[in-house]
């Protein structure tokens, strides 16, 4: 069955068309890659996905259900998390409270319910904090959960982000490139967790520069180039595709 | 800390006016009275721009809709506007004014907030500046066609507060104690400015608290969480604003008179600054830069006259030209040596000092 469904998905910026006619479907379930060289479009359809950006055209169907104007707000509390290519923690929060923040979409608590502190609230308050907790030791995040997320390293804002974004308990998890600049032993840490993501029953979209992980780990690789979608299917199908080979090395004719 | 502290901190503070009183002087009270408004003020546009992130540089505006909201309803003034409608003009009871103005200034929040969703930082700035003289424009210019608002006179003659029967402008024998009408004053603002306080405290650690912060911290990060940017920013422009036309509304009563002068945009700056100074996000830190910059200048005023009488046998500089001077350099000294503020909050605090270590 598939999670998410995108036809004919269409965008614009003025005259630049960053997006043509992409269609694909995510199954439940699945590792779904999505790669293509610098530029492709990869990040606008990944904004497309998780509602930063509206399509100027196509359609938009998740969990059985069609979308046209769509907040990310809104998508995140469907059930859509996604973490960003260029980090984006909240830096002067602790790592803690940033894994809480990812559980608004979970949380019901209002003013008045917070100003009388009420029973529900605090119950709510206490499962929320525990969870946070849960997650964290869950991506494996060794320093103190009180640590400002801006004073971790890199890798553990990587993986901050991760926990942030299942805190909302996602059906579709979208990941943009969370290898970039990691090592070989962290890149390794995160495919190990990726696996487990998956094995919790999490349908994973990843967009990744590095091919390696890809091949490893994904189900099905769709490649974009000049915003459209030149090869789909299993990794080592896509790898042999002369369009693939041609968008990343060029062709002979050039 | 153990329950005794706070039980002390209690009674020191309800014992406050009476050793003013005996140490310096009635005349302190009142002063301290206004810098209860001013710690009021502060804390509710801590949660605009402290906790939301959203620099508000017309938050004055707010402070001047509940007090005139209660200088209209509660005094003889409507009747020169509407004689017929309202013979000896309104006078609707503090009680029943105090929610109405809290509704209304929350509900100007909404209106600068509404059009302001899409700007951040010095744009905002800008637009809430204007809103804030607009405000004040209105005020002053609002005396014709129908006199609203008499204009630069002011309305004056408003109704002292009155609760339960018992005018807060006369002393008052409350369990065979007398309470001048200053000290009632004190214990009324004191009240209201520790229900912000618990209303800023419970919202700070709450579901809402850290939506606010994540909106601060990154608002598109606060959106791909799910969090709704538009409806929470609203929500902080309102509680920030009914806090200010709550403590309008006290001033207005407590005063008896309101003008728009006392709105000014370098009121506005003044509060900001109470924020900024005392540290950002961290109520405590708010209150004590409210305190410090109410007081300062009264302080002046009574100790640079004298000094300089005593040493010079006339005034060469004029206390109102060294408060500016003063100020300038205190906050420029915070930005340089405690960019936090004066008491920031633990967090803040442990931020900075892991900053200094690596």
């Amino acid at each position: 069955m598939s999670l998410l469904e995108l036809s004919g998905i269409g965008k614009r910026f003025g005259g630049l068309k960053a997006l043509t006619d992409v269609s694909l479907h995510i199954d439940q379930g699945e590792i779904y890659g999505l790669i293509g060289p610098n530029g492709a479009g990869k990040t606008t359809l990944f904004n497309v996905i998780t509602g930063l950006y509206q399509p100027d055209s196509g359609e938009f169907h998740f969990n059985g259900k069609s979308y046209r104007t769509v907040k990310p707000h809104v998508l995140a509390s469907c059930g859509i998390a996604r973490t960003f290519q260029n980090i984006r923690l909240f830096a002067n929060l602790t790592a803690l409270e940033n894994v809480m923040i990812g559980r608004h979409v979970r949380t019901h608590a209002g003013v008045i319910g917070s100003l009388l502190n009420s029973r529900a609230t605090r119950l709510e308050e206490r499962a929320c904090r525990e969870k946070a907790g849960e997650l964290l030791r869950q991506v494996g995040m060794t320093k103190p959960h009180q640590t400002l997320a801006k004073n971790l390293s890199y890798g553990e804002q990587r993986r901050l982000e991760i926990a942030r974004a299942l805190a909302s308990e996602p059906l579709l998890l979208a990941l943009d490139e969370p290898a970039a600049g990691m090592n070989a032993t962290e890149t390794e840490n995160l495919k190990a967790l990726l696996e487990n993501i998956r094995k919790s029953g999490v349908t994973v979209l990843l967009i990744e520069h590095d091919v390696k992980l890809i091949m490893g780990l994904c189900d099905r690789v769709a490649v974009l180039d000049y915003g459209c979608k030149i090869a789909e299917g299993v990794p080592d199908l896509v790898r042999k595709d002369s369009a693939v080979i041609a968008a990343y090395l060029g062709t002979d004719d050039e | 800390m153990a329950k005794l502290p706070k039980y002390i901190l209690l009674l020191v503070v309800v014992l406050l006016p009476f050793a003013i009183d005996a140490l310096l002087g009635r005349g302190w009270v009142r002063i301290v009275d206004f810098a209860m408004l001013y710690i009021m003020l502060a804390l509710g546009l801590n949660i605009v721009v402290g906790y939301a992130g959203l620099l508000d540089l017309g938050y004055i505006a707010f402070f001047a809709v509940g007090a005139y909201c209660y200088a209209l309803t509660g005094s003889p003034h409507l009747a020169l506007a509407f004689p017929q409608l309202f013979p000896d003009g309104l006078h609707l009871s503090f009680l029943v004014v105090l929610p109405m103005a809290a509704l209304l200034a929350g509900g100007m929040g909404v209106i600068l907030g509404a059009p302001t969703l899409r700007l951040r930082g010095d744009y905002l700035a800008i637009v809430t500046l204007g809103f804030g003289e607009i405000i004040r424009i209105f005020m002053n210019n609002l005396n014709a066609p129908v006199n609203l608002t008499n204009g630069p006179q002011g309305i004056s003659r408003i109704d002292p507060i009155n609760i339960a029967g018992m005018s807060l402008n006369a002393t008052q024998k409350i369990f065979g104690i007398a309470l001048p009408s200053v000290h009632l004053y004190f214990y009324l603002f004191l009240t209201f400015a520790a229900l912000v306080v618990f209303v800023s405290h419970r919202l700070e650690r709450s579901r809402i608290g850290r939506a606010w912060m994540a909106i601060r911290e990154d608002e598109v990060a606060a959106s791909a969480m799910g969090i709704n940017t538009r409806n929470l920013k609203l929500l902080a422009f309102a509680m920030g604003a009914a806090f200010g036309g709550v403590s309008g509304t006290l001033f207005a009563g407590f005063q008896g008179f309101v003008s728009p002068e006392s709105f000014s945009l370098m009121e506005s700056i003044m509060v900001l600054c109470m924020v900024v100074l005392g540290g950002m996000g961290h109520i405590y830190g708010v209150i004590l830069g409210g305190l410090l910059l109410a007081l300062m200048p009264e302080m002046l005023r009574h100790s640079v006259v004298p000094m300089q009488q005593a040493l010079f046998g006339r005034i060469i500089i004029d206390p109102e030209s060294l408060r500016m001077l003063l100020f300038g350099t205190a906050l420029i000294a915070v930005m340089l040596y405690r960019p936090a503020g004066l008491w920031p909050s633990p967090v803040r605090r442990r931020e900075l000092l892991t900053d200094e270590m690596e």
